[in-house]
This record gives structure tokens, sequence and C-alpha cells, in this order.
């Protein structure tokens, strides 16, 4: 019966979009409306051929691990995309003409660069996210994933999600706030798809076998409800036309500066960091066989790193027409915020105590550490710039740039890479990594690349900052802004290579996870799979 | 350590995990955000600040749809540098019809809270034809083909009704300024239509682009040369603390 409904609603959805595709109003809407009709016509066809026959019963005592394989899969293609889209945009600035005058309307700088941050953050950090917190929470509460189906929505739910994203960037359709620029549809589509992946993760948390609910969960879990609530929140607002993709923010000026930021720096402070820790708190202790260092040091930083976080926005808005009680407060919080960051590096990396020798010969683990000390580093320089005297000098600048990288190649691109590294064997039943050779060559490429561009921005943003502001004896400005423009460009061609090695490496580790599923021996333990005990 | 003996309460069940999560991360935003809604200095009483005519509406959703906050900020910051660079330090009421804010975060090219009348409309053609043949140091895209994007009657009536929704969010358009928005839209691009400015006090009424036809480049131009340009700053005074 329940197929049939499904079958119905598919089918509704088809003609919906079909008449809406039709009468759009605009090319993204258009595309939109076609992607939605593409992708229920696609379920139904694979609903209608199963309808009536009895459906399979999975063994309750097994993971769900169809989800994470696709999830894998999908994390390192939209990784290699977004890195890829990110060398192309750190050229465009290099040399302009890349710029090219053919593709004016749809690939200038202006709508790359949303398609360049949206690709790396939600659809490289948002499938690694989802597809680790299935396997992470599974294993850690000896129970298989609640949901059945729903489990499958939640990952080709996300991915439309993407593709809705990138197409209406692309087009020109965009609301405007930095990480948060999809129009109203897509909006709406991903609060339905996120509110599922909220339900599977407490449905499998409530049904667990374990007494308790391991520390990574508890990242998990605050990562996907703050996530949920600035989501909402930052994205009130009223389309202009039902068939259109246009509409317009309810909030406006600076009501609409500071929620933005309360947003966006909580996209880096769950979505870039809690979920990550999350991530942390499964794959060290599993990759270097110790347990975590200090239990109490994870509920002290949990508790203090959640609730410091989401006072952090307004340090985005130093100096501007936001009120001062609100700039201060937020470099109040930023500042302390170092606290619980390096509560969370502490345990991590001390989770090694006893297994430091494990740095020599496994470059997994390397990886997984150096992920863990680029999130310390980020962490000190991110308080740093908070305070208002700095960044007077770092706003507007590359620094701000280099800083975001540092955090976002060093600790979520590594710690990502660590555990595709770790999941790969295991999710194809395979013996042992393809080469361990190759991940040394990534992890090399992937460092070095990193250091090329986080001190190119480094460089780049203090000199501009102070070419800026410098005056002469008489008082007047010595440079005009077009000559700080000038004096970037070697150091733009730097970060360019920085980002091509950094992509290099992600090849490599796409090629390496290749043959490790194609070409390595099957592992054959007693208990693939088994759902007890707890892993 | 008492206390934390007792977290153990929370680590056996994954509801109060979920509802304690939630409190602790929602209090700082409620402190943050609502108080802007409420204190009435957060946005400066100004004299002559007005909603966006209907043709600033078009260029400002341009400016939006390229992408041009990603480069641009329209924020001066009170810092001798940039009150000398840009002018006046910007105010909270200068974007109180923004929506959403176009603040930036970044100035890979200058900032444009004030750019509206420091060049002429010809700069302003030839920039987004060929932005390095006036500024040879620059390394902003082209924008060309903005010229090439007529506006018609359809894209007008568009813009009423996103005006519907600004009215709709508490913007004062009369229903005056809505009956007349598209022939407002017209008008302005032409010096001797009906003078727009009877209804929105400054606004720039000329042939922005030196076309024949109404394009996506004399809306674009519109708005920028009204930039940074409405308030009266001879009659305004700063609050003390804000």
């Amino acid at each position: 019966m329940l197929g049939y409904i499904k079958l119905a609603v598919l089918g509704l959805a088809v003609v919906v979009a079909a008449v809406a595709t039709g009468l759009a109003r605009d090319l993204s809407y258009q595309i939109h409306a076609l992607v939605f009709m593409v992708s229920a016509a696609i379920a139904f066809i694979w609903l209608i051929r199963r309808v009536g026959e009895p459906a399979p019963v999975a063994d309750p005592n097994t993971y769900m691990d169809g989800p994470v394989r696709y999830g894998v899969i999908a994390t390192a293609f939209w990784g290699v995309v977004g890195f890829l889209v990110g060398v192309v945009i750190a050229f465009q600035l290099a040399f302009p003409y890349l710029n090219f005058e053919w593709a004016q309307g749809f690939l200038n700088f202006g709508r790359l660069r949303p398609l360049h941050t949206s690709a790396v953050i939600f659809a490289f950090g948002g499938n690694a996210l989802i597809a680790t917190a299935f396997y992470v929470v599974q294993r850690t509460s000896a129970a298989r994933l609640w949901g059945g189906s729903l489990v499958w929505f939640v990952f080709w739910g996300y991915q439309v999600f993407i593709v809705l994203a990138a197409t209406g960037y692309v087009t020109g359709s965009t609301q405007s706030q930095e990480y948060a620029e999809p129009e109203w549809m897509a909006d709406l589509w991903l609060t339905i798809v996120w509110v599922a992946f909220l339900a599977i993760y407490m449905g499998t948390l409530i049904k667990r076998r374990e007494p308790h609910i391991y520390v990574a969960n508890w990242f998990y879990l605050a990562f996907i409800v703050t996530v949920a609530m600035l989501h909402l929140i930052n994205n009130v607002q009223i389309p202009v036309s039902v068939l259109g993709s246009k509409s317009i923010p309810v909030w406006s000026g600076v009501q609409s500066a500071m929620i933005q930021w309360w947003y966006g720096h909580n996209a880096v402070g769950f979505f870039l960091t809690a979920g990550f820790l999350g991530m942390m708190y499964y794959f060290i202790p599993k990759q270097a066989e110790r347990p975590v260092y200090s239990y109490k040091l994870s509920i002290m930083h949990f508790w203090a790193l959640i609730f410091l976080y989401i006072w952090a926005g307004p340090h985005h808005l130093h100096y501007t027409a936001l009120p001062d009680w609100a700039q201060t407060l937020g470099m109040t919080f930023s500042i302390m915020l170092w606290m619980p960051s390096w509560g969370g590096m502490i345990n991590g990396l001390m989770t090694l105590s006893g297994a430091w020798d494990k740095l020599r010969t496994d470059p997994i683990i390397r990886m997984m550490v150096v992920a863990v000390g680029f999130y310390g580093m980020a962490t000190f320089e991110g308080p740093m710039m908070s305070i208002k005297a700095v960044n007077s000098l770092s706003h507007y600048t590359d620094w701000t740039i280099g800083h975001v990288h540092s955090g976002a190649l060093g600790w979520n691109g590594m710690i990502t890479f660590g555990a595709l590294y770790y999941l790969v064997p295991k999710l194809w039943q395979r013996q042992g990594l393809y080469s361990l050779r190759l991940v040394s060559w990534h992890f090399w490429l992937a460092t070095i690349g990193i250091v090329l561009y986080a001190a190119s921005m480094w460089v780049t943003g203090i000199m501009e900052g102070l070419m800026w502001r410098e005056v002469d004896a008489q008082g007047f400005l010595v440079n005009s802004f077009a000559d700080t423009v000038a004096a970037k460009f070697p150091m733009y061609v730097v970060r360019g290579l920085g980002g091509t090695m950094f992509l290099a490496g992600a090849i490599i580790m796409c090629y390496n996870l290749w043959k490790t599923v194609t070409s390595t021996a099957e592992r054959k333990p007693a208990s693939v799979g088994s759902a007890v005990p707890a892993e | 350590m008492g206390l934390l003996d007792k977290h153990g309460a929370i680590e056996r069940h994954a509801t109060l995990l979920l509802v304690l999560s939630f409190l602790v991360v929602s209090i700082g935003g409620i402190v943050q955000i609502v108080p802007l809604f409420y204190l009435d200095n957060t946005i400066e009483e100004v004299e002559g600040m007005r909603p966006y005519s209907p043709l600033e509406i078009a260029g400002r959703e341009i400016y939006r749809r390229e992408g041009c906050y990603v480069c641009h900020s329209q924020m001066v910051r009170p810092m001798r540098d940039e009150v000398e660079r840009y002018g006046h330090y910007s105010l909270a009421a200068e974007s109180m019809y923004d929506h959403p804010f176009q603040w930036g975060s970044k100035r890979t090219g200058p900032d444009l809270a004030r750019v509206g009348g420091r060049y002429s409309d010809d700069w302003h053609v030839q920039h987004m034809v060929k932005p390095q043949s006036v500024v040879p140091e620059s390394i902003m895209p082209a924008y060309g083909f903005l010229l090439n994007r007529e506006l018609d009657r359809d894209d007008a009536e568009a813009v009423q009704e996103i005006m519907g929704v600004y009215r709709m969010l508490g913007h004062p358009y009369t229903d005056e300024m809505m009956d007349a928005a598209v022939d407002d839209f017209f008008a302005q691009v032409d010096q001797f239509g009906d003078p727009v400015a009877d209804r929105y006090p400054g606004a720039q009424q000329r042939n922005f682009d030196g076309q024949d036809t109404v394009t996506e480049m004399d809306a674009m131009i519109a708005y920028l040369q009204m930039l940074g340009t409405l308030v009266d700053f001879d009659t305004f005074v700063p609050d003390a603390s804000r």
C-alpha cells in the first residue's frame, strides 16, 4: 500500500514539475523544475519496477553501509569538482582574461566564487559529514540505521540540493548572502532533507544497544540541530512569484548583517568544526588504536565550544554600522573560543600517546595529525584576527582568505582524506589500501600546497592592509587602490600553484581509492558488517 | 568532579542531549540578534534616506545576480584612510532598505558605498565593457553583455512585484508610487520624461548608457550613481555611544 502512495506522490511531483518547467519565468527556475522532474521520474521508474514484490528484509543485526559507500564516492567526486573550481577562480584573479568573453554572463568570477565555496563546504564537506555520521553512529551505537529507505532519500535528496544550488549560481539565481546563496526552492528542499537526516540520526541513537552515547555523536548531533536552526532563520524570505526563482529576504540592513554572520560564522563553527570534530573523535582513535585521551576534557570542551561559538558572528562586522555593544560581545566570545577549540585539539593529539611511532609508518595517521595541527593553528589565528585592532588591518584583505583556507584545506580537507582512506578498505571489504606510497604523495602535495596558499595570502593580506592605510608626511594617502591590486600579482600566482598541488593530491587519492576497490585482495573476516558488539 | 559524574545522565538519553544542545546554542543568537530589532539607536535618524526607485531596484538586482558583493564592500569604516579614500563612514540607516545587506566581506576591488557621482556615466560604461581600458591594473571581469540585455515592460512589471514585496515588509511605497512604478522605470532613463525625483528625491534621471534602448547597463549605472548620495550629512548628528 505504502508503495502505491509513494508512486502517486512521485507521479504528482513529475506532473507539477513539468508544468512548472513550462511556466517558468526565468532560466534558473526552469532548470530547477527540470531537475525536480527528472529526479522524481527516475525515482518513479525505480519504484514501479519493484512495486508489488515483497520488500527485501534487511537483517537488523547488520549495518546499513550502502548509503555510506555512495557518500564516500560523492565526497571524493565533489571534492575534486570544488577544488578544480577553486583553482580556476584563483587563476582568474591572477589573469583576469580567464573570465572568458564568450562566457561573461555565466562564468565570471562573481558567479563561480559561490560555486566554489558551496561545492567545497556543502558538497564535499556535507557529503563527508553525512557519510561518516551514518558510519559512526551505527558502529558506536551497535545498531542499524533507523529509517530504512529514508536514508537513501537523504543521500539522493542532498545531491539534488547540490545540483540545484550549482545550476542556480551559474545561471544567476542567488540570494547574495555568502554561504547561503541558494534561493527559496533549494532552501525549502534542503529543509526537508535535513529534517529527515536529523530523524534518522535521532532514531538510530534512540534504538542504540550501547548504554552511553559516544562523544563523536554529541558533536554530530549538535552540528545537525544547529545547522537546522541557522538555515531556517537566515533564510526567511518571500518568493516574488511561485513561478520564479527570485525571493526577497525578510531581514534588511544591520539586522540582516548580524543574522547573516551569525549564520555564516556558525556554518564554520558547526558545519566545519563540530561535525568534523565528530569525525576526529571516531577516526583518530580507530586509526591510532588508542582510546580518546580525556573523557573529562571532551565533556568540558564540547559544551564550551557549542555555547561560545554561536556568539562569535559579529567579529565579521568590526567597525561597521553594527552597534558597538554587539561588536564587543562578538570579539570577547571569539577570544574565549580559543580555549575549547584547543581542548579539542589537545584531546585529538594526545590520543596518540603511546602511538607516536605510527607517524613514521602510517601516512593516514600523519594526515589526521596534520589536520588537527591545522585546526589548532586556525583556531588560534581566528581569535587573534577577531581582536578589533588586528581586524582593522586584516578585514577585507586576503588574510581572511588565507585563514579560511588553512582551516578548510588543512583541517577539513586532511581529516576527510584520512577518513576516506580509513573507510574505503572497510566498506568494500579490502585487505588494505592499494598504495601507501601514493598516500604519502598525496600528503606532501596537499601539505606543501596549503603552506604555499596560506603563506602567500598572509603576505598579500598584510601588505594590502598596510598599503591601504599608508599616509605620507603631508597626510595624503600614498597608494591608490589599483596600486595594491598590482602589487598582489606574484602572490596570486603562488596561491594558484598551491591550490593546483592540493587538487593534484586529491586526484591521486581518487586513483588510489579506485584501485583499492578494483585491484586489491578481498578481506574475509568472520563478522563482516555485524552490528554487535560496538566498534 | 561531582558535576561531571552527573554528565552520564545526558549520555544515556538521546532526547535530553538533543534538547540541552539546542538550548545551549540558542542563547548567543537571542542575546545578539533580538535587541537589534527594538533598541532605538540601532538605526540612526537621518535626512534623505528613501526606498529605491524602480530602475535602481533593477540595477541592484543585477548587482546581486552577478555577485558584485563577492569583491566589493559597501561599508566605509570610520578609519582615517577609509574616510579619506571613500568618504563619510557608512551608517546603518544607509542600508535600512537593503534586503539583504550588501556590506560585503572582501575588497578585491574598492569599496562602493559612496561610488555615486564619483565617475561619469561614460566611465562606468567603458569600465564595464573593458575594466582594464580605464584602470590598467584592474582584475575585474568584463560585463559588456549588460549593454545588450534590453529591459522591456515585463522586466518593469517584475520590479513592480518586487516593490510589492518590499511594501509588505514595511518600505514606505505609497499607492501612487506603486501605480507609477512601470512608468517611472522607463522615465528615469529619459531626461525629458516625467521627473522621477518628485517621488524619489535625489533620483538621477538621464540616459545612462548612451544607447537608444533601455538596457541592464542603464539600470546598473543608475544604481551605482545613487549609492551613498542620499543621506544629508549636514544635518546628521552622530550618537555619542551606540
